[in-house]
């Protein structure tokens, strides 16, 4: 397809509802090919349901999808990629095949399409045509190598790289620089700029709102399952783009607190894994929050795991209140006060098919029951009533499934059965990854509310300006080792990106 | 609107026959059997139905606990014929009384247990498949400590003389009305009180549902596998003693035909009410079915030996059931 045959993508009056969730109402949205469009919206708004409506996820749609005028009768991914409509997804382990090659994950729809009725494959044309394609997305890798050890950042280039390998006039891009490094990013922004220059229009899903301006030239805001406005990126600020978002003033986005750290209550020495993690110390005070800063691959959530008995250290130790502590395992660190709030929210962090009220007490039932043993709905009811209206998560009520809860509201409860079990550390592992901007701010509400009560808190983020906003004091990481300590007050974002990306300190 | 409506009500319709199925496929079963025989609806048949399905359903209870902690103990079959064999050993063999040698099978039991348990949580090898490998071997220890042959009362011993002891008559009474029912509804009883009522039960579903989410939530994930595992292979040894106060032997394998029932009385049950989960109640219904179709069959003379054909159909059918809702 040559740049200057320019057409418009047009998607008019879609609804679609799900059991209980009306997900989106009369939504349009229209861009043209060659250029790049910001998709955004609060968690739950329903930008990824339009965007699965597009690549033909969903069947039940109502409304009208069409290129040029003509009607696209999308109702199945394959329509969708058929049209030259390609998504990528957040989730990207969904989509590929942990033991086969880059190669072959890369050249997968084309394996499927083009050898239809053929037997014999030539192994040494697909590594090549690979090859080929990885080098344009700038992914620098054996074509052998397996996905299943790639980085997040890696598998998702493998999937861009496997759209471009099919017609690609729309691209669709789901939070697509959640999972990477700042160069990694530039360089994805590179590739887009590239494909915009090619023809192809790309849809951009993104949280982070100055990487939108940065990129994308128009963009579409929706709200509670609602368009609120499409329009040229620059015909708004920042704060506009937030207002609409939230439909209210923006306030100030992280609470106001004054430090007042007490004694010494969390200690670590000298912590290793012999992979990841590299001889890391660091301490805690009671009413402290401790922030774990560095790049995605630092090593943050390896270190926030060994600290919970979730991943094995070779070496190192572990003191709590001055008195050495070890244990094996999540339940036994639980059992000296400690508690994690994952990075993987729905695989790790909460049960998605269990109902709110079991997930809110799941970490901490015995309270909950008589005799230690016989559980007591009644006391759980009132237990998970509580912790709803205090966490303000937005749920029907306590027996709805948290599978149907927005990924803010999900973030709640994974943090939520954390304070019913009344922990002293409290780690948190990218608390506020995927959750929109009004439960962020709950999310750092309680964060400062719990080292107001004294609680220990290590918040280990790859947003600088979380570090900023919300911690006394912080560890930067850079490849598995602390390279600096840094007092909040005394730093800034640029000096945190100077060390994340392996500065020295002159 | 109209599409979303519309497969809104497709789902419920689903979700009806879901919950429901099982219960109106029961009472489809009963209505037909009553009007195709003569004696089906009798007092004898019923009671009969019962006797059938307690020995399925109590080693069907202890399958579904490890179904609950999101394993599958395959080894249940051979561990009841173990326990079959053994016990109608002790007392024929040894001339033991009824409390040592419920003892010895007890402690044989929960051994088995502790090995699956071990095996499964020290390895990152799928339970099905390392629990396969231990049917085997237990299979062969039960038929290696029988010599390959059935142990009953007068037996001749390798060395020439008649087998000294005997079965009591206690122990024979296990086996029959009511006793043998009352087992199994205690059983029923007691693993529905603890899946559903206690800590312990939440514990085991959360493994079951998600198990990294539930070690990060600070279960003890390895613990209450473990626990599964021995708790299967007890009710699994519970069944194999029940089976042998009912038939007063040992047959050789006498346990094995028992998994498959117990698999599609487990997997029959997921759907009972909607739990979506494995539960007490749930597989005892599925026996409940699978015993009404079982003697219906018997009773309109199909053979024996193509029973089978019909359990298979039907575990492939509550499997489909079960995995089909679980996608959607």
């Amino acid at each position: 397809m040559k740049p200057n045959e320019k057409v418009k993508l047009e998607m008019n009056d879609i609804s679609i509802a799900f059991p209980g969730v009306q997900a989106l109402s009369s939504v349009n949205f229209q861009m043209m090919s060659g250029t790049s469009h910001a998709l955004i919206g609060a968690n739950g708004a329903g930008k990824s349901t339009l965007m699965k409506v597009l690549a033909g996820a969903y069947d039940h749609y109502t409304g009208s999808i069409t290129l040029d005028g003509k009607q696209l009768p999308i109702r199945k991914p394959k329509d969708a990629k058929d049209y030259g409509i390609q998504i990528v997804y957040q989730e990207v382990d969904m989509l590929l095949i942990p033991n086969l090659s880059v190669a072959e994950n890369i050249m997968l729809e084309k394996l499927v399409h083009d050898y239809k009725g053929k037997s014999v494959v030539s192994w040494k044309k697909i590594h090549k045509e690979a090859a080929e394609i990885m080098k344009s997305v700038g992914l620098e890798l054996p074509t052998g190598k397996l996905v299943q050890e790639l980085t997040l950042a890696e598998k998702q280039l493998v999937l861009i790289a496997r759209s471009l390998t099919m017609d690609c006039k729309f691209l669709i891009l789901d939070e697509p620089t959640a999972p990477l490094s700042d160069s990694e990013t530039s360089r994805l922004f590179a590739l887009i700029e590239r494909l915009k220059q090619e023809g192809v229009g790309i849809i951009f899903i993104s949280h982070r709102l100055p990487e939108l301006f940065q990129i994308c030239d128009d963009i579409t805001i929706l709200r509670d399952g609602q368009h609120v406005i499409s329009a040229p990126i620059h015909s708004m600020d920042q704060a506009q783009v937030a207002q609409h978002m939230l439909g209210t003033q923006l306030e100030a986005q992280f609470p106001e607190r004054s430090s007042h750290a007490g004694e010494l209550a969390f200690e670590a020495d000298n912590i290793a894994d012999g992979d990841k993690v590299h001889g890391v110390s660091m301490h805690v005070r009671k009413g402290e929050i401790v922030g774990i800063a560095g790049l995605v691959g630092a090593g943050k959530t390896e270190l926030c795991r060994i600290l919970f008995g979730a991943a094995p250290k070779t070496q190192g130790d572990i003191r709590l209140d001055s008195k050495r502590i070890s244990y094996k395992a999540p339940h036994q660190a639980v059992a000296h006060g400690i508690a994690m709030i994952p990075e993987e929210r729905r695989r790790e962090g909460i049960f998605v098919e269990d109902t709110v009220g079991v997930n809110l007490t799941i970490a901490n039932l015995t309270p909950h029951t008589r005799a230690k043993t016989w559980l007591s709905r009644a006391k759980e009811r009132l237990a998970a009533q509580s912790m709803i209206s205090k966490l303000g998560i937005k749920t029907p009520n306590d027996t709805t499934r948290v599978a149907n809860l927005s990924g803010g509201n999900q973030q709640k409860i994974a943090i939520g059965k954390w304070l019913l079990a009344d922990a002293e550390v409290y780690i948190f592992d990218e608390p506020t990854k995927g959750v929109d901007v009004g439960a962020k701010r709950d999310i750092y509400n309680l964060i400062a509310e719990l080292a107001e009560q004294g609680k220990s808190v290590i918040f280990a983020s790859s947003e600088m300006d979380e570090m900023i906003g919300i911690t006394d004091r912080m560890y930067v990481m850079y490849d598995g080792k602390v390279a600096k300590e840094l007092v909040t007050a005394q730093t800034s974002e640029e000096e945190i990106m100077f060390y994340s990306t392996g500065g020295q300190a002159g | 609107m109209k599409a979303a409506k519309v497969s809104g009500k497709g789902i419920n319709w689903f979700d009806f026959l879901y919950k429901y199925g099982t219960l109106i496929t029961i009472v489809l079963l009963i209505a037909f059997f009553g009007l195709a025989t003569d004696n089906f609806l009798t007092k004898e048949s019923i009671i009969g139905i019962f006797r059938y399905i307690s020995i399925t359903t109590i080693i069907a209870i202890g399958l579904t606990l490890s179904l609950a902690v999101g394993g599958f103990d395959l080894s249940v079959g051979s561990t009841a014929s173990l326990a079959n064999a053994v016990v109608i050993s002790m007392f024929v063999w040894h001339s033991q009384n009824m409390f040592v040698s419920i003892l010895v099978v007890v402690v044989l039991c929960v051994l088995v247990g502790v090995i699956n348990g071990f095996l499964v949580t020290s390895f990152k090898i799928q339970d099905m498949l390392m629990t396969l490998a231990t049917m085997f071997v237990i299979q062969g220890v039960a038929l290696t400590y029988t010599r390959g042959a059935t142990i009953s009362k007068n037996m001749i011993m390798p060395s020439g003389d008649y087998a000294p002891g005997s079965i009591p008559a206690v122990f024979g009474q296990l086996g029959k009305q009511p006793w043998i029912i009352i087992i199994m509804l205690v059983a029923v009883l007691i693993v529905h009180l603890l899946l559903t009522k206690t800590k312990h039960g939440r514990y085991m579903y959360m493994i079951g549902g998600n198990a990294e989410a539930a070690k990060l939530s600070g279960i003890p994930v390895k613990k209450y596998r473990f626990i599964a595992y021995v708790l299967a292979a007890l009710f699994a040894g519970i069944g194999g003693m029940v089976l042998a106060a009912r038939v007063m032997t040992a047959e050789v394998n006498a346990g094995a035909p028992y998994l498959m029932d117990a698999v599609a009385a487990a997997f029959i049950g997921y759907s009972v009410l909607g739990s979506g989960k494995p539960n007490a109640f749930g597989t005892f219904v599925g026996a409940v079915l699978i015993g009404i179709l079982s003697n219906g069959l018997i009773m309109l003379s199909v053979p024996y030996y193509a029973m089978d054909i019909v359990k298979g159909a039907v575990l492939a059918l509550a499997l489909g059931i079960t995995y089909y809702k679980r996608k959607h």
